[in-house]
């Protein structure tokens, strides 16, 4: 009898250390997130409920909506860009090559390094008279300089490009794992039956990542949605608010001006959003 | 009907191709590799050397190692990279423990609520940090938690990413084993350190590494729970050197390699890992 009631609690007493701490990490404050939306809480007063105050706020607020514009925008243009370059990054270096080992070693690299490290690389790179624009000045691609962080209608693709740079190489790894199950005998044959390498790679191999595919746009939306530091480190959010995300926004409402009851309603916005992406993602992770 | 090519073109037509990769790659590689590169060029330039515009150079004419001296002595770049070091170590060391010790009863033993602990676990994989974070502060603020390597660690003690990871290690290990020790009396915790660990340890050092990249790299917890830059990691010490130095690039720049280094040093030994775990581990992230 014994014997069995310490059966009974075993996982339990396995389990109780992980649940403890995500229930105090993620559990407890995305309730707390999801009450703090309906009050004025600003970390000096006591939260009062408002109601739906802080969403008819946010709808009244023109900041929100292009910030929510300019999250739509990321996502839109970020994630083709991220489900095909790094599936064609794969192809080239999935058969045996010369140096194939670096290769792979230097397309990752982005990957490991902290994201302001990368944003300050980029913000260097994109200075004024930097190396991007000497560059472009000197082969006379332009005949003034690329005002690549500081003009309002390009900065927001400048941040993008960073924000790639640093995801190719991970998903190249994804689709490397894809291209794995692919039989070799398979291109072998197309091969030997004359078949251009490029059309393999359209008729054969793009086809059989489409598993794939839907992964990594599905990871690449979430990635977009939450991007940050980015923009923390290059722009702040300007010039006149053309690279504000809702991330962004919320973070300035909330620890700038400490509304965190507004920020929380942001939050609840964002959250809504992500829960599409991510059921989208369990369905197509959940098939066998 | 036309002629099939020869087997001789075959191994013509597969050099060509093995030459045009070869040369994208280079491409590719020039855009993922360049930007350190001139980072590191930056931070060898001395002050006589132009840094931008007209008369830039592409190489250092004098590389120079001046600037880490002068990021080095004014700046606590030591402690910086100590407090990152302790974070990342503590948080590592939580993770891989709580999620071994909670993967262990979900992919082995059979309980009543089993599926209700793996769908909380799975909800809270949809929670975005960024969202998380604002009742976070508060809690780490009335728990006294500000500016403590503790309330770093909090947020990445234990990853529902990582249960998930370690239950698909766990569910690879044959029954029998653990049949066998069980029936000799051994109890499970001792089964799961004796046993089950050394098992998996590949897929724990997948893990640790991954987890162990994204402390590293924290920002945004950082930066919203310190305010102290003797707490500063090293993300939030660089971006410090930005404002600190109003903006030297030269400086910017040795600091940004250093911090640069430890990671570098940890990827070029762990490489496989990192491959192999984003091979295993992405699908299911």
């Amino acid at each position: 009898m014994k014997r069995w009631t310490l059966e009974r609690r075993t996982p339990l007493l396995f389990l109780l250390p992980a649940c403890a701490v995500i229930g105090a990490v993620v559990l407890y404050p995305a309730l707390r997130v999801l009450v703090m939306s309906f009050t004025d809480y600003n970390m000096i007063n006591p939260p009062q409920a408002v109601g739906w105050a802080n969403y008819e706020r946010l709808w009244a607020d023109p900041l929100f909506w292009s910030a929510l514009g300019n999250t739509a925008l990321y996502l839109i243009v970020v994630v083709p860009v991220l489900v095909i370059a790094p599936a064609l990054l794969a192809i080239l270096v999935n058969r045996a090559l010369p140096g194939l080992a670096f290769f792979r070693a230097a397309l990752y690299l982005p990957v490991v390094t902290s994201l302001v490290i990368s944003a300050l690389v980029w913000k260097w790179l994109y200075a004024e008279q930097g190396l991007l624009n000497t560059v472009l000045l000197s082969t006379g691609l332009t005949d003034d300089p690329v005002r690549f962080l500081t003009e309002p209608d390009h900065a927001l693709f400048s941040v993008m490009a960073v924000t790639v740079w640093s995801g190719l190489g991970y998903y190249m790894v994804i689709y490397l794992a894809g291209l794995q199950s692919i039989p070799s005998q398979l291109l072998e044959v197309a091969e030997v039956e004359g078949v251009s390498r490029r059309q393999q790679i359209q008729h054969i191999i793009l086809p059989l990542l489409k598993p794939q595919m839907a992964v990594v746009a599905v990871m690449s939306g979430m990635a977009s949605m939450k991007v940050f530091e980015e923009v923390y480190v290059m722009t702040q959010g300007g010039p006149l608010d053309s690279t504000k995300t809702l991330v962004f926004h919320l973070y300035e409402s909330a620890f700038v001006d400490f509304d965190m009851g507004y920020a929380a309603a942001i939050g609840v916005v964002l959250f809504v959003l992500t829960l599409g992406l991510s059921l989208l993602n369990l369905r197509l992770l959940g098939r066998p | 009907m036309t002629m099939r090519p020869a087997p001789r073109s075959l191994t013509w037509r597969r050099r060509r191709d093995a030459a045009w990769r070869l040369l994208a790659l280079c491409c590719a590689c020039a855009l993922t590799l360049g930007p350190f590169l001139w980072l590191l060029s930056t931070s060898l330039k001395g002050t006589g050397e132009v840094l931008q515009g007209t008369g830039m150079t592409l190489w250092p004419q004098e590389p120079t190692l001046a600037n880490y001296r002068q990021v080095w002595d004014s700046q606590p770049m030591l402690r910086y990279f100590i407090n990152s070091l302790t974070v990342a170590v503590l948080a590592v060391g939580c993770n891989l423990v709580l999620c071994s010790l909670a993967a262990y009863p979900l992919a082995r033993m059979k309980f009543p609520g089993r599926s209700w602990v793996f769908v909380g676990l799975l909800a809270t994989m949809m929670m975005p940090f960024q969202l998380l974070m604002i009742p976070l502060y508060d809690l780490a603020i009335s728990l006294g938690l500000h500016n403590s390597t503790l309330g770093l660690v909090l947020p990445h003690a234990c990853t529902a990413f990582g249960i998930f990871y370690l239950r698909q290690a766990f569910l690879a290990v044959p029954a029998a084993l653990e049949e066998v020790a069980l029936m000799e009396g051994v109890g499970r915790l001792r089964l799961w350190w004796h046993v089950l660990l050394p098992l998996v340890r590949p897929s724990l050092a997948t893990l640790g590494v991954f987890s162990f990249v994204a402390v590293w790299g924290d920002f945004l917890w950082p930066l919203i729970l310190l305010d102290d830059p003797r707490h500063y990691t090293l993300p939030l010490g660089v971006n410090r050197l930005v404002n600190a130095f109003s903006l030297d690039w030269r400086w910017v720049a040795a600091g940004a390699m250093m911090s640069l280094v430890p990671i570098l040093v940890v990827y070029a030994f762990s490489q496989r890992f990192f491959i192999e775990g984003a091979l295993k581990g992405a699908l299911k992230a």
